[in-house]
């Protein structure tokens, strides 16, 4: 069983209640069904209740959990023959980025993905999915090589931001974003985005300058983490919650806001409670922007991300 | 839905019918400067464009001291001088906050765009001006940049940018994210067409300009003591839990670290870009003869 989160309480006390009596009634000569039926059809209202009502504090929370599905999980269940790729060439390899090549359906493409750790271990081995300029350098590096064999680039956008350090700042993080960015422009292969859990300012964007981009359900994607702009704000990082709803940061909110071009269903509850399931909603998207984008001629490509990224907020 | 995003008009950014007054100056006859604490006459301070004249402190100059400080005098025309923010997310208190900015500046925005002179040689030159906002990129600093970098395009001129900024703009959320998208896209039209961009980080550059248009020069300058960087001081402490070098995000510390082509002090500032940009007209020029 998943781990659950505090809105989720009364779900889980009625689910809790329902395999009660499930387990009396399996040794005991009484039969409870009516009442079983009866408080399952009731956990189905609950359930709709608070999962089609979710706030934005309560997406964000979901965006966080522990047990969300990572770039890896959906590689696995969206692409065959995968072979990861490491290495900046300049200085190091950075875990916090995963990339690589795989086929999608036959069509040979490059997948870039902001990884975080499924585990506290592989938290500290992947620096808890906070990328390092020589994680933006490795995945422009794969970038020019899918532009130069003529792949289309798919990444997944998963990160608290770019890591603040001492380190970072002296390898140029600054820099290395403001280049993807940049660079990102110039390429003539179709590219599409996904955010599949947190976008966490620059350092998912440098991950999202593409012809497409979507959003999981119960992703965020932001300027500032909530807790950020609540210390910012109104010098009190208590009132995140306040400041999630107030920065508009959730999927339909940047649908609204023309930021994005299609929000991705979740599986009830969050993609956690069923990654296969998910990958096929994610899948079903891909392929058709996959199907559309193939269509275009390189300048048409090119062009229209040029477009896009002119005409937001004005 | 794709296309539903082209045919949407959002009005997010108007312009009003009237134009505002100009910058009003700050007229203390004594300034003291911060750094060495030595007290002058504000005008012998102007005079080297508000550098302290004992210790070489850089004050912060308004976009308007900035911009006479480089162009020719009368060679400066302004674009878009009327564009102006709107609310997109309804934040509260933000129109008020703008109103009062351009109350104290006398600025429609926390940057100024034109056309320019450098002894005779045409530029578009965008100087953001920290007392409006901190300068923090909204979706009119985003977009106003853009204009001009397509400017230097339709003109064919280098684009010089004097950035600095507290970062993105909060009260606009995920729009002035984008900006930092925005303004790098139009940065990759202008070094496919090959025509320089000189950026000069001044006091402070950080957050999400550092980490878009303001690292992307073909050549990366910055005043002495300008603060770069990407993520505050503070935030990193608190990461990494250890003592910062006091030096750290100086221009000079970047300066070592790889990060910048040359720290240029304010009174080489002009002569240093105008080298620049006769050097690339003189290989422009024999680039053309070449082909011919």
């Amino acid at each position: 069983m998943t781990h659950k989160l505090p809105f989720e309480k009364p779900v889980v006390e009625l689910q809790n209640k329902i395999d009660e009596l499930k387990n009396f009634t399996q040794d005991k000569d009484i039969n409870l069904e009516e009442e079983i039926a009866h408080l399952e059809g009731r956990l189905q209202q609950v359930e709709s209740q608070i999962y089609d009502n979710l706030k934005p504090w309560e997406r964000v929370q979901i965006a966080r959990h522990a047990e969300r599905p990572t770039t890896l999980d959906y590689i696995e269940h969206l692409f065959t023959d995968f072979i990861e790729l490491h290495g900046d060439r300049y200085y190091g390899d950075d875990d916090a980025i995963v990339g690589g090549i795989a086929f999608y359906k036959g069509q040979p493409v490059t997948i870039i993905g902001h990884q975080r750790g499924r585990n506290t271990k592989e938290n500290i081995q992947r620096n808890f999915g906070m990328p390092h300029p020589e994680g933006y350098r490795k995945a422009l590096r794969l970038m020019h090589q899918a532009n130069k064999f003529n792949r289309p680039i798919i990444t997944l956008i998963d990160t608290k931001g770019a890591f603040p350090g001492k380190a970072a700042e002296e390898r140029g993080q600054s820099e290395a974003i403001a280049r993807n960015l940049l660079e990102m422009a110039s390429f003539t292969v179709p590219s599409i985005g996904i955010v599949i859990g947190e976008g966490g300012s620059g350092g998912a964007l440098a991950l999202g300058v593409v012809n497409r981009m979507f959003m999981l359900e119960n992703s965020t994607y932001s300027v500032i983490s909530p807790e950020g702009a609540a210390a910012i704000l109104w010098k009190d990082a208590t009132q995140a919650q306040r400041a999630a709803e107030t920065m508009k940061i959730t999927a339909p909110d940047l649908y609204e806001l023309g930021v994005i071009e299609g929000v991705i269903r979740e599986v009830r509850g969050g993609a956690h409670h069923n990654v296969k399931q998910q990958a096929e909603y994610i899948d079903s998207v891909l392929k058709q922007q996959m199907d559309e984008l193939t269509q275009l001629s390189k300048e048409e490509i090119r062009n229209q991300r040029y477009e896009k990224f002119s005409k937001i907020g004005m | 839905m794709f296309k539903d995003l082209f045919s949407k008009k959002r009005k997010y950014a108007t312009i009003p019918s009237e134009r505002t007054q100009p910058t009003k100056m700050n007229d203390g006859v004594m300034t003291k400067c911060p750094t060495c604490k030595t007290i002058m006459y504000s005008r012998e301070l102007k005079k080297h464009d508000y550098v302290c004249t004992k210790c070489d402190h850089h004050f912060r100059l308004t976009a308007r001291d900035r911009i006479n400080s480089v162009i020719d005098v009368g060679s400066f025309e302004e674009l878009d001088v009327s564009l102006l923010s709107g609310n997109p997310l309804d934040f509260p208190d933000y129109e008020d906050k703008l109103a009062s900015d351009q109350q104290k500046t006398g600025l429609n925005e926390a940057i100024i765009t034109g056309r320019g002179q450098m002894e005779g040689l045409p530029v578009v030159i965008g100087v953001m001006d920290p007392r409006f906002r901190m300068a923090s990129m909204g979706t009119v600093v985003g977009e106003k940049i853009k204009r001009a970098i397509e400017t230097a395009l339709e003109d064919r001129v280098p684009f010089i940018m004097f950035s600095a900024s507290g970062g993105a703009r909060m009260q606009e959320g995920v729009l002035s994210l984008m900006q930092m998208a925005k303004t790098s896209v139009a940065l990759q039209r202008l070094d496919e067409e090959q025509l320089p961009f000189i950026s000069i980080m001044t006091h402070p550059t950080t957050g999400g300009v550092s980490a878009s248009f303001a690292s992307l020069g073909d050549y990366n300058f910055a005043e002495p003591r300008a603060l770069i960087g990407f993520a505050g001081r503070r935030i990193i402490e608190q990461t990494i839990r250890e003592e910062l070098p006091e030096d750290f995000q100086t221009a000079e510390f970047l300066l070592e670290h790889g990060q910048l082509d040359k720290v240029i002090h304010r009174s080489e500032m002009k002569s240093t870009l105008t080298t620049i940009l006769k050097m690339h007209q003189a290989s422009h020029q024999r680039g053309g003869e070449l082909s011919s």
